[in-house]
């Protein structure tokens, strides 16, 4: 999916949020659960259902220092395995 | 070194072993207890309050058929409110729109509605339920109407193989998020209904190449977990993600086990949840201490480089087959014990002989 007017969110079923007891991240979906990385955190509270891949992409370029065009390809993978993962949905 | 334990993933509460179907694969132990026995309402919501508090992240309500506890609603309410993310595991005979529409306002979070076959005669006939399939299909279109995340679960064995095809397009048809095709694990009532249920390798191989295929053909529409069976395969399943790693599961009575078929192993004493908090059995059980880890492993898994993926295997399956539950797990190939698997692959009948259907009838023991 390299369309950014495309919005992604969770998935039926999904929930992120901050467990207090490991102070981290956990992505609990049905039957399943994820511990993301860094840089999955970072993507996914973008992701609330209202902004488009374009502003998930924009918000990252403007806090890291890498080119926008670099950190559009890696957000469209790491999005892409997410919802193959049937964590998100476009 | 600091030993610390991890806490859990997931809180397996088996609510009853009260079910009005009767697989012949149920996993459920052969020694069964009626309602009298069961853990009342408080019980239940003390060891949710405790589970949340240790770090479980999912709760999966189980049995038996969890919808026959009147306070099922009340304790999905419960988990919520903790936090807790709420799976119930359902064979779905009992659950109409109106339960449905209680549980999604008290908070579920996804629903497992388990079917026998994708053929409705065949599929009655293996849960001992007349018209069980037909109230399941019902079941499963109400929980997408009312907007509940969806797994199908077929548990897959020589009666119903060739339908594989069928029970895939079922799932997408209904709406599933998810679908579990599952050998047979040969646990519980299925060990002794292993020639009634064991596919051939022919068999299994046609089923995998099926399901590799579907994959591909529904990647990011329909996540399809496919469970092997270790009968023909070569290195043994990280049974629970490890014992006393990621899952503990409370029973009907209130034992803590670190799998929900432990209490089949003899010599283990099991705590029970009436008398201690989660967070001491976890911590501090024997029973809990005994196969975690690496260290209490034989030869060949102490020196094996899958020791820290497998963890031996399963347990139970090893005191299954050799008697003694410290055994590496027959299902791998390196075992001193393989011999048993193999043997048991060979003398399978051309024939499946009669089920032996999971019903207190049946039980070898029933605790009121």
């Amino acid at each position: 999916m390299n369309d950014e007017a495309a919005i992604p969110a969770l998935a039926v079923g999904v929930k992120f949020r901050f467990d207090t007891v490991r102070q981290a991240w956990v992505v609990l979906a049905p039957e399943r659960l994820f511990l993301p990385d860094e840089q999955a955190v970072a993507i996914l509270t973008l992701v609330d259902g209202a902004r488009t891949l374009g502003a998930i992409i924009d918000d990252l370029a403007a806090r890291f220092d890498a080119s926008r065009a670099l950190i559009a390809g890696d957000v469209a993978t790491m999005l892409q395995d997410l919802v193959d993962k049937g964590v998100l949905r476009w | 070194m600091v030993n610390t334990i991890d806490p859990p993933m997931g809180l397996v509460a088996e609510l009853t072993h009260r079910c009005p179907l009767q697989c012949p694969y149920c996993a459920n132990p052969v020694a069964l207890h009626r309602s009298g026995a069961e853990l009342d309402t408080a019980t239940w919501r003390r060891v949710l309050h405790e589970a949340a508090a240790l770090g479980v992240l999912q709760l999966h309500l189980s049995g038996g058929e969890p919808t026959v506890r009147k306070d099922l609603v009340e304790l999905v309410r419960a988990a919520a409110a903790l936090g807790l993310y709420s799976n119930l595991i359902t064979s779905g005979v009992l659950l109409d729109a109106p339960l449905l529409q209680r549980l999604v306002q008290a908070g579920l979070d996804h629903v497992q509605i388990s079917l026998q076959d994708a053929d409705p005669g065949n599929a009655d006939r293996i849960g001992g339920f007349a018209g069980g399939h037909a109230r399941k299909l019902t079941a499963a279109r109400a929980a997408r109407q009312a907007g509940l995340a969806l797994t199908l679960n077929f548990v897959v064995h020589r009666q119903n193989l060739t339908q594989l095809p069928a029970m895939l397009d079922i799932a997408e048809v209904l709406g599933a998020g998810r679908v579990e095709i599952a050998h047979v694990q040969y646990h519980g009532w299925a060990l002794p209904n292993r020639d009634a249920l064991l596919p051939s390798r022919a068999e299994l191989d046609r089923a995998t190449a099926t399901v590799e295929a579907a994959r591909q053909r529904l990647k990011g529409r329909l996540v399809i977990d496919y469970v092997v069976p270790d009968y023909h395969a070569r290195r043994p399943k990280a049974c629970m993600g490890g014992w006393g790693r990621r899952f503990i599961t409370v029973t009907p009575a209130g034992k803590a086990l670190p799998c929900h078929v432990a209490e089949s192993l003899a010599g283990l004493a099991f705590p029970s949840v009436r008398e201690q908090s989660l967070a001491a059995i976890w911590h501090d059980a024997p029973a809990f201490a005994r196969f975690r880890g690496t260290s209490w492993m034989p030869e060949p898994c102490r020196s094996c480089d899958r020791r820290e993926i497998d963890w031996g295997g399963c347990r139970c399956q090893a005191f299954a087959l050799t008697g003694d539950a410290s055994r590496t797990d027959p299902a791998c190939e390196k075992s001193p014990d393989h011999a048993t698997i193999l043997a048991a692959v060979a003398a399978r009948s051309t024939t499946p002989p009669d089920f032996t259907y999971r019903r207190y009838t049946n039980a070898r023991e029933i605790v009121d």
